[in-house]
């Protein structure tokens, strides 16, 4: 039981011949072989396979690829533009926002929205924001500080500092 | 894990959507934000043979106040909830309830309707419906039906939504001026079933005695429900600390939690007992 559908995936269009059972992350990785969306939990808790549906961000394990068809997905390889890394991406750089990097791809498609909606959030909505998303490595405060960079860099305010802070 | 093999269908209105359930009969379900269906159809605990994708039918999706109800498109999402305006002032316990559901990715895809008809006990939804005196309208080859929420629940996974028949709206008696709700539950993380939740409407007159009330209870019954005796003890009383405590007592007695990972019965029942408190309470300062 196949279909034929047309997704645009980070603008570019694609038409592609699916099974009705075909998972949106697995036309995602296999299909069109872009493998920065990750699958981790399989069952929509961990948020590693985040990516956008038309501007919302979605976890593609549970959406099925013809669910897609006629809409715009992005995928963390659409981030980065030719003028190089986006604000999000650097914010994670600059503030060791990742440790082993699986849950990261997932983690700045879902704050692309969230900074979308809400250019300046504050702490507490940024860990609300990020709560479909799990991170074993980091405790989420070099997160949350990404997503304060990134807020800052977009809005073209004052970059706070990257410093660690040091628990005693 | 990849679900078993099934037909496909996106109509673009109702009627087709219909004729299609018609046409495929038994083993064919309705997709709406599809994220309770599509996890339990890749643990192969459901098979359907054939989707029916309501997703592309235009005006299922709306928040609106006319006739002395608010309406609920069935099709609307968790986070159109969460950002509504009007929502957020007259009626904040869906505010409420709709933070607690799931997560953000999860809202943006998840649908009121959905979270009703499902019928699943610990889904947020069913609750906040039955403190909200809500009725459900149902389309089926032979035009709409309205359903009182009280009558809506049938069981584990069944509900008033008979086969070939589509959930379309929920509408809800619009609250007055001096009317308060709010719903919490205490859940083990984000995105977890409530272990206990309780959803609460309070209607004052100018003298402060309660004119009405509403209690649904989430996952602590085999189906959702209704507080009724804790709702009696409030209505025509002036809402006093220990009237509270006696509807608190009624509701953590009358209902009948099963014991899982989330805590045993004594403790569910104590639950029940310090949310509804809690939720009585914030209604009230809502109400005034």
């Amino acid at each position: 039981m196949k279909k034929e559908i047309t997704v645009t995936i980070n603008g570019t269009p694609q038409t592609l011949e699916v099974e009705n059972r075909l998972l949106l992350v697995h036309l995602i990785r296999e299909n069109v072989s872009l493998t920065g969306t990750h699958i981790g939990c399989d069952t929509s808790s961990c948020g590693a396979c985040t990516v956008l549906i038309d501007g919302k961000s979605a976890k593609s394990c549970t959406v099925l690829a013809v669910q897609a068809d006629g809409k715009e997905i992005t995928t963390v390889e659409g981030l980065a533009t030719a003028e190089g890394i986006h604000p999000i991406q650097e914010g994670f750089k600059e503030n060791h926002g990742l440790h082993c990097g699986f849950c990261t791809p997932g983690m700045m498609m879902r704050i692309k929205e969230l900074l979308e909606k809400n250019p300046n959030p504050t702490e507490e909505e940024i860990r609300w924001g990020i709560s479909g998303n799990l991170c074993r490595c980091t405790g989420y405060n070099n997160i949350v500080k990404a997503v304060q960079y990134a807020s800052a860099k977009m809005r073209g305010e004052e970059l706070p500092s990257t410093e660690p802070e040091f628990v005693s | 894990m990849i679900p078993e093999h099934f037909g496909y269908s996106a109509p673009s209105s109702i009627s087709e959507a219909l004729s299609l359930l018609k046409e495929h009969g038994e083993d064919a379900k309705i997709l709406a934000g599809g994220h309770s269906l599509l996890p339990m159809m890749k643990l192969r605990f459901a098979s359907p043979s054939h989707l029916v994708d309501i997703n592309n039918i235009p005006g299922l999706s709306y928040i609106k106040e006319e006739d002395g109800r608010l309406k609920i498109g069935a099709m609307t999402r968790e986070v159109d909830l969460e950002e509504s305006d009007v929502i957020s002032t007259r009626y904040p316990i869906f505010t409420d309830a709709s933070k607690l559901i799931a997560d953000p990715q999860v809202r943006n895809f998840g649908t009121v309707g959905g979270n009703i008809a499902h019928g699943d006990a610990a889904n947020d939804h069913p609750a906040v419906m039955i403190a909200l005196r809500a009725e459900v309208e149902i389309a089926g080859e032979n035009g709409s039906r309205t359903v009182p929420i009280d009558d809506f629940f049938y069981g584990f996974y069944m509900t008033a939504v008979q086969q070939g028949e589509i959930l379309t709206e929920i509408s809800i008696p619009s609250l007055g001026e001096r009317a308060g709700s709010a719903y919490h539950k205490a859940e083990r993380k984000v995105g977890d079933y409530a272990t206990a939740g309780v959803a609460v409407v309070i209607e004052v007159d100018a003298e402060g005695s309660c004119t009405k009330a509403g209690i649904g209870l989430t996952n602590v019954n085999p189906t959702p429900m209704r507080a009724a005796r804790s709702e009696e003890v409030l209505v025509g009383s002036k809402l006093t600390s220990e009237d509270i405590e006696k509807a608190a007592e009624y509701a953590a007695a009358d209902c009948s939690p099963s014991p899982d990972l989330r805590g045993d019965e004594e403790y569910k029942r104590h639950l029940v007992n310090v949310i509804t408190k809690r939720m009585i309470n914030k209604a009230i300062q809502r109400a005034s």
